[in-house]
């Protein structure tokens, strides 16, 4: 397969490779750190961290343990929630408890993919209010579901079905 | 085992998520490769996810890749940035200098043409510098001879030819006298040059009885051009002589050196 052969290349500090995986995975792991550290100019810095992480530990990545793309997101969060608590960070005053990744699609916030972001802003309205904050906590901020389902208040055992289905209205939603 | 409940389960989900443990990603992994519906199964959920979070991206981030290479110090072995920067750089280095070259060249060739024209210049000035001192010598030299012949055509003047005596028959002289103003303007083209030691004198005669009264000596004979010499006479002059005497002169003309002798036609 293509990505497993890119990964590869990766791997063997292929800087064309590494140029590619930039170009499929950059403008998601900027939303994702964005949605975490709430500010342009730390999220640029994170982004940096992350992707030069990425290429010195390219090594660490096993694709019998995952899916390329879940690896660099667990970078990404990482990242994201370490800077977030940095002393510089926590003074700059910010109340994260109430952020959640939709209010970035409903605010003016968002400048980039614009006509994406537009779309998925109506999509996303469609989302139950329990499917946002399940994908909030499992993918954007990387809870157990242990964490997820004491957050949401809901049996550990019904959050991968919850999560199935709402991941299903997403993809009808995004992918069509 | 029934793919489709094993997708319905949800686990793909926790999967691209990261929510599962090592073993069950190795299983998840099996599926995926034995079952093509479980591997699509994973590549839409992720896509969607992917779709998701880049609507959340709050602007654009490709200057921030070249940060990241810059970092990283990419370029050193990247192919494609030597194939397209290197030749460009070089085209521009090797144009540079071509044309810093041909500046130089040229200026040093405008300095050394400069330097010749001015060379050239100040030749040609010193040639006019000459060419005028020529003109005014000529001019100067037309005036004198103007005056000249103004002065022996006056009507007051009396021409006395003096010819070549005993061995000395080829020399001759003239004298012109203008007693008006007791001048006489001695011609002595017809004398040969005065040897070393020698000078020519010239004598002024009164011829009953024969008494020799001395003119003076020429000392600047040899050196005169035109051999024309303005000398003063307030004698009653009845004949003119030229002697050749030893320098200083001699109170009596020396007979056996009487080179030319002319008697004045009375009127």
């Amino acid at each position: 397969m293509e990505l497993d052969q890119l990964v590869t290349d990766f791997q063997n500090k292929d800087q064309r490779a590494f140029d590619k995986l930039y170009h499929m995975y950059s403008d998601s792991m900027h939303g994702i750190i964005y949605n975490i550290v709430r500010d342009h100019e730390i999220a640029e810095e994170v982004m940096q961290d992350v992707f030069i992480k990425a290429w010195h530990k390219s090594d660490s990545y096993n694709a019998s343990k995952g899916r390329f793309f879940t690896w660099i997101l667990n970078i990404a969060r990482n990242a994201a929630i370490d800077k977030t608590r940095s002393k510089a960070y926590k003074n700059s005053g910010k109340n994260l408890n109430a952020e959640f990744f939709v209010d970035i699609l409903e605010s003016s916030d968002n400048l980039n993919n614009r006509m994406d972001a537009i779309g998925i802003k109506k999509y996303v309205k469609a989302l139950g209010e329990k499917c946002k904050k399940i994908i909030e906590y499992l993918y954007f901020k990387g809870y157990t579901q242990k964490e997820t389902s004491e957050e949401l208040d809901i049996p550990i055992g019904t959050i991968k079905t919850r999560n199935r289905n709402c991941i299903k209205d997403l993809r009808v939603l995004v992918l069509e | 085992m029934d793919i489709k409940a094993y997708i319905e389960s949800g686990i793909l989900e926790l999967f691209v998520a990261g929510q599962l443990t090592e073993n069950e990603n190795k299983d998840v992994q099996e599926m995926m490769l034995k079952h093509p519906e479980v591997l699509q199964e994973v590549l839409e959920i992720e896509s969607a996810v992917i779709k998701l979070s880049s609507a959340m991206s709050p602007s654009d981030n490709m200057h921030l890749l070249q940060l990241i290479k810059d970092k990283l110090q990419f370029g050193g072995q990247d192919v494609k940035v030597i194939s397209i920067d290197k030749p460009r750089y070089n085209w521009l280095t090797y144009t540079g200098w071509a044309a810093a070259l041909i500046v130089g060249a040229g200026l040093l060739w405008s300095l050394n043409q400069n330097k010749q024209l001015e060379s050239q210049v100040s030749e040609i000035d010193m040639q006019n510098l000459y060419l005028e001192q020529q003109i005014e010598q000529a001019k100067t030299d037309l005036a004198v001879k103007e005056n000249l012949l103004n002065i022996l055509r006056d009507r007051d003047i009396i021409s006395v030819p003096l010819g070549g005596q005993g061995d000395f028959t080829d020399s001759y002289a003239k004298v012109y006298w203008n007693k008006e103003d007791n001048s006489i303007y001695l011609d002595a083209q017809g004398l040969p040059d005065a040897p070393e030691g020698k000078v020519w004198q010239v004598w002024s005669l009164t011829l009953n009885p024969l008494t020799p009264t001395s003119l003076g000596t020429i000392d600047n004979f040899n050196d005169d051009d035109n051999k024309i010499f303005t000398i003063t006479n307030a004698n009653e002059s009845q004949a003119f002589g030229i002697t050749l005497e030893p320098a200083g002169g001699s109170e009596t003309p020396t007979i056996e050196q009487l080179h030319t002798l002319g008697v004045v036609s009375q009127p």
